[in-house]
């Protein structure tokens, strides 16, 4: 580590206002999550009370809680597969990235860390509220939840970056990402729980999903927030999100120092 | 001397192949990209599958009756992304300057964007919603009649030309937006999402919006009530099955408005 904690903190926060200039941005963002916030509400709840008000953990109440906050988190977790990582790996622009005295990988995640937590201002919580007030949503009463919530949250966060850098530092491999990215949007939106509750997943589908690091990224924040998870099970669901958070930033480690030996570019 | 027709199409022509030349020369990132693609469609399905898994009838539908609404649905949404799915791309062109390029051109600007490219991968799309129409077909309670096949050909054609009008429409407003290009998506990949939908789940605000106004509950759901022979849900009357067409010159109407409304503002930079 060349640079200190200072240095990252700074990144942090500069990542927070370079998001913070995008108003336009994030109230589209904020649109389209709420209508979409509408339509999964319409057919979970139908789902819910179809099976007679009562499905895998779910009422109506705590249904409408799993619809706000996977919407309100679609914004602070990249589940798209996109960064600018890919496009300066093609170009070679990726060579000033190295010769910075900070480490690539920690400095992209400080600033990705900063800009998606400011997400939580413009969309995160106004999805959150907008559920709340039109459809009511049941949340936990004591503090606990939400502490560790917040911790579990930031955890998904830095996960999803973790996997999306893995995906395009590939890139010095296969030059041309986008496959990938596009099966990752797939893959991950799908296992994070984003359109279903993973709880309501037939059994063997389920088990697949908790193979991957995606629940961590949404499905584990949602059900600690919530206080669908508790006690014991909440913090042993925290704990895997810190193992898989370790696991891809290590995997992310790995290639990039290795895609560092076989990169070459021209220029002076 | 060829006809005129055809000499005033050559040039989309000759744009449209050289795309797809380009795309099928990089083999293994054109498989994954198809790869990908049918995955999309089917990780969708599943979705819808999942909810079923659960329970037996959700908005007084069963799962084939369902996997009918979502193939017919699904496949119009995919062949509309084949040939408009790039429109809502409009604000790269705008930074780039490209849309400058395209006005010094002698053809109409809208058609030279619908030309200007063509995504292959997305046919992947197709073979899964074509999978699930047929299985609905097969396994759901279809009134067989010539009047059945007419309807479904006509609301295929209509749900084409209703997603292909949400992409302009899409594509017209973003003249304004730029940065705010993620608004459209709410209708056109919320219009997805609600046209595979059961509709009489919809609160009233989701039948004005889905229903009238970006009009994707004809796409699917209304017409199969009509194959399968079940009732409409309120406010939407039982002859609305028929009416896809309508709802297709509708959808056209209100994106052409877009469009004009959109070219008018817009004030090249120059360059």
């Amino acid at each position: 580590m060349r640079a200190g904690v200072r240095t990252y903190w700074k990144l942090v926060v500069s990542g927070f206002r370079q998001e913070s200039h995008y108003r336009l941005a994030a109230f589209a963002g904020l649109v389209a999550n709420v209508t979409f916030g509408f339509l999964k509400a319409a057919i979970l709840f139908a789902t819910v009370r179809a099976s007679g008000g009562h499905l895998a953990g779910y009422d109506v109440g705590s249904m409408s809680a799993y619809v706000w906050l996977s919407q309100g988190m679609l914004g602070m977790v990249n589940l798209s597969g996109t960064h600018e990582l890919g496009e300066r790996i093609r170009s070679g622009d990726v060579a000033v990235d190295f010769a910075r005295p900070v480490d690539i990988q920690g400095s992209y995640l400080a600033r990705f860390v900063g800009a998606r937590v400011f997400t939580l201002l413009p969309r995160g919580l106004p999805s959150v509220v907008v559920g709340a007030l039109t459809i009511g949503m049941t949340m936990p009463a004591t503090a606990q939840p939400y502490l560790l919530g917040g911790v579990s949250i930031v955890l998904g966060i830095a996960s999803s970056f973790g996997c999306v850098y893995v995906i395009h530092v590939l890139g010095f491999w296969l030059v041309e990402t986008r496959g990938l990215q596009l099966l990752y949007m797939v893959v991950s939106g799908f296992f994070a729980g984003l359109f279903v509750p993973l709880p309501l997943f037939p059994s063997w589908l389920h088990d697949a999903a908790y193979a991957t690091p995606f629940p961590s990224v949404m499905m584990t924040p949602i059900n600690v927030l919530s206080g669908q998870l508790t006690g014991l099970a909440a913090w042993h669901s925290v704990l895997v999100q810190v193992a898989w958070l370790a696991g891809v930033l290590l995997l992310g480690r790995v290639l990039t120092s290795a895609g560092l030996r076989k990169l070459e570019v021209q220029g002076g | 001397m060829a006809d005129p027709a055809s000499a005033l199409l050559a040039p989309y022509k000759a744009v449209l192949a050289s795309r797809i030349r380009a795309q099928r020369s990089y083999r293994a990132s054109f498989a994954l990209d198809l790869g990908s693609s049918l995955l999309v469609g089917l990780v969708e399905l599943a979705e819808v599958w999942i909810l079923f898994h659960n329970v037996t009838v959700l908005g007084g539908m069963s799962f084939p009756s369902i996997a009918l609404v979502f193939g017919l649905a699904d496949m119009a949404f995919a062949l509309a992304d084949l040939a408009c799915g790039h429109c809502d791309r409009l604000p790269t062109y705008v930074r780039a300057g490209t849309l400058d390029v395209f006005y010094l051109r002698p053809q109409p600007l809208l058609a030279q964007l619908v030309a200007s490219d063509i995504s292959l991968r997305r046919l992947a799309r197709c073979p899964v919603g074509a999978a699930a129409l047929g299985y609905g077909l097969v396994a759901a309670d279809v009134q067989w009649s010539p009047a059945t096949i007419a309807l479904l050909a006509v609301t295929f054609l209509s749900g084409c030309a209703i997603f292909s009008a949400l992409f302009i429409c899409a594509a017209g407003l973003q003249f304004f937006l730029i940065n705010g290009a993620e608004m459209t998506n709410a209708f056109v990949y919320g219009g997805r999402y609600a046209a595979t939908q059961p509709a009489r789940v919809w609160s009233g605000a989701l039948k004005v919006v889905f229903g009238m106004v970006f009009p994707v509950v004809f796409a699917g759901y209304l017409p199969v009530l009509r194959v399968v022979d079940l009732p409409s849900p309120h406010p939407f009357p039982e002859w609305a099955g028929w009416a896809a067409p309508l709802a297709a010159v509708w959808a056209w109407l209100f994106a052409i408005a877009c469009w004009r409304c959109g070219v008018r503002h817009y004030q090249g930079a120059g360059g």
